[in-house]
């Protein structure tokens, strides 16, 4: 396992304490702990360090506050709590070690508001063909530029909201480009299965 | 609906042992959902927290499976009241603190619970008696869309769910069973549980959540990472990790039985003893005293009816519930004590001694 500061060096320091009730973790190599001054439990702050590093040096220097809540960094060191949503956009740089170091991974892979997901699908589709009408257009292939054109004005002009968009449009969409498909997680999925167990043995097997 | 006739209605937890409840006493999803570019309700400015409450709780009464539902504004709570629903755990001890500028709704059955304006704009709760972590996701991520269609959330394509605290961004959720354990902690095994259950990135906690001291032998067991994992498959690992533990505990409670049954016999004659004749009792000595009484019907020791009324005692002798039952508005730790120690005198009078004491 390496450091999480320098990334480079073994981590041999493994730090654990107790923020807001939540527990957070960091190992650190021999040097970079001195540095962070972890002999000294009392004079060192882990949520300086998942703020990034230095955090509280930085907070005093720069003074970032979100531009819609006004929030500051500082308020997060006091409160532990962000202002608003687009607060992840303006500390993104600080927060981005603190998730690393909280969750499994830095994308959110789960549902998606049905909206959104529908707004994702409209920007992609346009995306991909605004880039098929070029290539047509460079192939002077005009007839198809043309029907591709017609379609991005379609879906631009709303028109192409789906169950309205004629079945041609989705079908040449469909089998040109096959789309990646963000709408909602299926809940059906999800059936009970009856618990079985195995029956009970020696109370030594705590392996989970 | 008014709160007493609300606090009348026996909660669905108690009326209806789910599946595999005699260990897995309950099952809860909770989701954190915030509004698209307002401020986090900690942040927000006393009118526009107002003004957001309102919208919010409308959006909420509106919904389907809100229909006849409790539905208040936390300043129009009193501290009991606020206490008896944490009891319930339909609203955290946060969200009792809460006053003007939160609300709160619960459906009829109580299984459904909708904070607004706690932490998060919205926390939304499904709770089910027995080990149902599924089927209390599927209504949850129905209430969820219901309100997506009123309810603009704020969402980061790369971030998901965006909420107050960095620990919830992403699913927005947390899963959590609360399980009764007596046969793993008479046996000392709890720790080696604990760890285990936190490399596997999930965390066990006491009674009514964080920072709460594990009495009566229940723990919370939920995930912690809401970042980087698909809903299912949260609930997916918890639910297998859920699945062990029951095994372990149905194992130390037949080893309980054929081994050390002069231990299981002693715990459990001395919690009947003392709760039988005890006229000043804490809560945290009768859950306890409690746990040991439910572990000994789960063990056939005490007839199988004798269930529905322990089970009760452990909602009734928590100190909002009991106070709640006396109509008093004033008590001291001391008038509950003894109040709570002569309601269970009463009941367990009825119950008669535990089979293994008479072989």
């Amino acid at each position: 396992m390496f450091c999480d500061v320098c990334n480079t060096k073994e981590a041999t320091v493994f730090l654990t304490q107790m923020i807001e009730g939540n527990v957070q973790k960091l190992n650190l190599c021999e040097s970079c702990s001195k540095l962070q001054g972890v002999h000294d439990p009392m004079g060192f702050a882990l949520a300086d360090m998942l703020l990034g590093l230095g955090a509280a040096q930085e907070i005093e220097k720069t003074s970032i506050s979100c531009p819609v809540c006004g929030f500051s960094q500082r308020d997060f060191k006091k409160r532990g709590r962000l202002g608003c949503g687009a607060c992840y956009d303006t500390f993104t740089e600080g927060l981005s070690v603190m998730l690393r170091n909280m969750h499994r991974g830095m994308v959110h892979t789960g549902k998606v508001p049905i909206k959104i997901a529908a707004a994702y699908k409209r920007a992609s589709e346009l995306e991909k063909l605004k880039k098929l009408l070029t290539s047509a257009i460079q192939k002077e292939e005009y007839e198809e530029a043309g029907a591709y054109r017609d379609l991005i004005q379609k879906i631009e002009s709303g028109e192409g909201d789906h169950e309205k968009s004629n079945d041609t449009c989705q079908k040449i969409i469909q089998e040109m480009l096959p789309l990646e498909d963000f709408s909602k997680t299926t809940v059906e999925k999800f059936s009970i299965k009856p618990l079985k167990l195995p029956p009970p043995e020696s109370s030594e097997d705590f392996l989970l | 609906m008014n709160l007493s006739d609300f606090f009348a209605q026996t909660s669905e937890l108690l009326s209806h042992p789910g599946p595999h409840s005699q260990i897995v006493v309950s099952s809860r999803v909770r989701l954190a959902r915030n509004l698209d570019k307002k401020p986090f309700p900690g942040w927000a400015k006393k009118p526009e927290r107002i003004a957001l409450m309102e919208e919010m709780k409308s959006a909420v009464d509106f919904l389907p499976q809100m229909v006849s539902a409790f539905s208040e504004r936390m300043e129009n709570l009193t501290l009991l009241d606020k206490q008896v629903l944490v009891e319930r755990h339909l609203i955290s001890c946060e969200h009792a603190q809460k006053s003007v500028g939160s609300a709160i709704v619960v459906n009829p059955s109580q299984t459904l619970s909708v904070m607004i304006n706690e932490e998060d704009h919205l926390r939304i709760q499904a709770i089910l008696p027995g080990f149902e972590l599924k089927q209390a996701f599927s209504i949850i991520a129905q209430i969820d869309t219901g309100l997506e269609e009123h309810l603009p959330f704020a969402f980061h394509p790369k971030l998901g769910y965006l909420t107050a605290c960095p620990s919830n961004v992403g699913t927005g959720m947390r899963v959590s069973a609360m399980l009764h354990l007596p046969g793993l902690v008479l046996l000392e095994h709890m720790n080696k549980i604990i760890n285990s259950v936190n490399k596997m990135g999930l965390v066990v906690r006491g009674l009514h959540g964080e920072g709460t001291d594990a009495i009566g032998n229940l723990f919370q067991i939920s995930n912690q990472i809401t970042l980087g994992e698909k809903e299912e498959d949260i609930i997916e690992r918890l639910h297998v990790v859920i699945q062990q533990i029951f095994h372990h505990e149905t194992n130390a409670r037949t080893i309980l039985l054929k081994q050390q049954s002069e231990t299981l016999k002693d715990q459990i004659g001395r919690a009947y003893g003392i709760l039988n004749h005890a006229y000043s009792i804490t809560t945290k000595e009768s859950l306890n005293l409690l746990s040991l009484i439910k572990l000994g019907v789960d063990l056939n020791l005490f007839p199988r009816e004798v269930s529905y009324p322990i089970d009760s005692l452990f909602m009734e002798a928590q100190p909002a519930h009991l106070q709640k039952s006396a109509q008093l508005l004033k008590m001291t730790s001391q008038e509950r004590d003894s109040l709570r120690a002569t309601i269970i005198r009463d009941k367990l009078n009825k119950i008669p001694e535990p089979l293994l004491l008479k072989e």
